[in-house]
């Protein structure tokens, strides 16, 4: 009786949260076809989307799984690659971009989700600062191979190279030209397309956090010893919060390299995935509303205050070590829960 | 029911359990008792297959245990309530005993009326965050989450530790009570006056080996053990 009731609570959270995105898309829709959004804030729709969705995902692996993860950038920008590849050499055999682009994100998911996996399973058998210091280096190392690539498609088909420029290609298009990154990329990424992502991810994302294996993985995060205590297998399980979340971020990803026309893979270094982070946290961990609402006001704002763009990342980090003070502050969560009664349960266990 | 041969475990190149065997029968409590550092959290682990040991075997209901990992040791029917209780602060009481049940999701319904049977208390909090709890609450629902998976062997790991000596007497009375409904037990003390007086059989731990083994009343009498555990 009481797990239905909460049951349905949890479900009836989850499906305003669906019906928000769907309002807020519609929204925007419409102020678009009136003509009410600046040029630079019609830019910026799609690369929102994607943030949103990198947000998402990686509040499930430190919000959820609690694993400080520091290279979530470098699954994007694996989704990126491979999904700005699918797209190109797809280009004469498809002619409708929609579909195109879904394959795109497709083969992105996927080929994050393979390195996700490759990189998780030595990674996970590490816990707390030495995670985050092996995630931060795989984004860099991720970066630097990636400036070693150089790909392009012709009649024959695709042709790849490490580290030289010589495709051998005479009337081929190049895609990936090293560090240059991805060239000549036909931009088909859509704002609708962003807005399934999201609602996709959402989906994913609540549901798992709701299921028997999203209790287990909570589990393993409170206390490691009793959820091994009561059979639950925590490789298992660490593995695919962290392998979803790849995906994921591979997804957004390749939404995200199909919208330039080029992207400079220096572009997913450190400081985007710390970006991402500062959404998380910001937004509150574990807290999905809140990545969704960070990543979109961090994207817009930077752009609208483009003159204190320098100052940028200097504010981020400020606002990172203030947020994380204040939330580990009792008496400032003590005066919280005086203001906000909601918050009390909050603090109570917190 | 389980049978332990000969283990040596360590802990890097620390020789910590230095060639232990016992056995537990079906239906038997049997303690570990030892000072601090004799091994026994190490032996409790080593058993569950939170470590594993350089040589030896464990056997579990004609069963070896090695190169088994933990979480499918439990699905065999071993439940372990680890040392500290270690319960999911953050979750409710009925949440915590729903984790319990988690590589026996189809019988929880009847194992929790079972454990709430055993533990009125825990019923009367269920809705309530474990983190709340009071000490003695927390071990009661710690054994409660054990007992969730309807386990053939319960391994309490220092149910006492850390309780005032009313909730100790407490914890003792539920021990009891679940051996007379026939829980098998292997129950793993510092307090040994107390473990060995619930206790069918018992063995006495001393820095990685057995030192003395007999029944609980005899262990009680037995001069050496007095002198060393039980302050004279």
């Amino acid at each position: 009786m009481n797990k239905l009731k909460s049951m349905k609570k949890s479900t009836r959270k989850n499906l305003f949260t669906y019906l928000l995105v769907i309002i807020a898309y519609l929204l925007i829709q419409l102020l678009q076809g009136q003509g009410l959004l600046t040029r630079s804030l019609q830019g910026q729709l799609v690369p929102v989307c994607c943030y949103i969705v990198m947000a998402l995902s990686l509040n499930l692996v430190v919000g959820i799984s609690g694993e400080l993860s520091l290279g979530h950038a470098g699954f994007m920008s694996v989704g990126a690659f491979s999904g700005v590849v699918a797209a190109m050499a797809l280009r004469s055999s498809i002619a409708s971009p929609a579909l195109r682009l879904m394959i795109a994100i497709i083969v992105g998911a996927a080929l994050a989700a393979v390195a996700g996996f490759i990189v998780g399973v030595p990674v996970l058998r590490l816990q707390g600062d030495y995670l985050a210091i092996v995630t931060l280096a795989f984004g860099q190392i991720i970066v630097n191979i990636l400036q070693c690539v150089y790909m392009g498609v012709d009649a024959a088909g695709l042709h790849f190279r490490f580290d030289n420029a010589d495709l051998g290609m005479t009337d081929g298009t190049t895609i990936i030209s090293g560090p240059k990154g991805t060239v000549t990329v036909e931009k088909i990424s859509s704002f609708t397309a962003g807005f399934f992502l999201i609602l996709i991810t959402l989906f994913i994302v609540l549901n798992l956090v709701n299921s028997r294996s999203g209790r287990a993985i909570m589990a393993i995060r409170d206390n490691r010893i009793a959820a091994e205590s009561v059979g639950i297998n925590v490789t298992k399980y660490r593995l695919m919060a962290f392998v979803t979340a790849s995906a994921l971020a591979g997804a957004a990803g390749a939404l995200y390299g199909l919208n330039y026309s080029s992207i400079d893979p220096s572009k997913f270094d450190y400081n985007t995935s710390i970006l991402v982070l500062v959404f998380v946290v910001l937004g509150g961990l574990g807290n999905m509303w809140g990545s969704i609402i960070a990543a979109t006001f961090l994207t817009v704002l930077p752009e609208a205050m483009r003159g204190f763009e320098d100052y940028r990342m200097l504010v981020y980090a400020i606002v990172l070590i203030l947020v994380m003070l204040a939330t580990n502050n009792d008496q400032l969560k003590g005066l919280l829960s005086r203001m906000i009664p909601k918050r009390k349960e909050a603090v109570k266990h917190g | 029911m389980l049978k332990v041969s000969d283990i040596h475990v360590y802990y890097g190149a620390i020789h910590a359990i230095k060639g232990v065997s016992f056995e537990v029968n079906a239906g038997e409590v049997v303690t570990l008792i030892g000072a601090n550092g004799a091994g026994k959290s190490t032996i409790l682990n080593t058993v569950c297959g939170l470590l594993h040991p350089r040589s030896g075997s464990i056997e579990f209901l004609e069963k070896n245990l090695g190169g088994i990992p933990a979480h499918k040791i439990v699905e065999l029917g071993m439940a372990h309530v680890p040392e500290g209780r270690r319960i999911f602060l953050q979750m409710s009481v009925e949440e915590n005993l729903e984790m319990g049940a988690y590589t026996k999701s189809r019988t929880e319904k009847e194992n929790m009326e079972r454990v709430y049977e055993q533990f009125p208390r825990l019923k009367e909090r269920r809705r309530q965050i474990a983190g709340t709890l009071s000490g003695g609450e927390q071990q009661m629902l710690a054994m409660g989450r054990g007992l969730m998976s309807n386990p053939r062997l319960l391994m309490l790991d220092e149910p006492s530790m850390g309780l005032a000596p009313i909730l100790v007497e407490q914890i003792f009375e539920i021990i009891r009570r679940l051996h007379e409904a026939g829980t098998t037990i292997l129950l793993v003390e510092q307090n040994a006056q107390m473990a060995l007086s619930v206790a069918d059989r018992g063995y006495v731990l001393e820095t990685g080996k057995i030192v003395a083994t007999g029944t609980g009343t005899e262990l009680l009498d037995n001069e050496a053990v007095k002198k060393a555990y039980l302050g004279g």
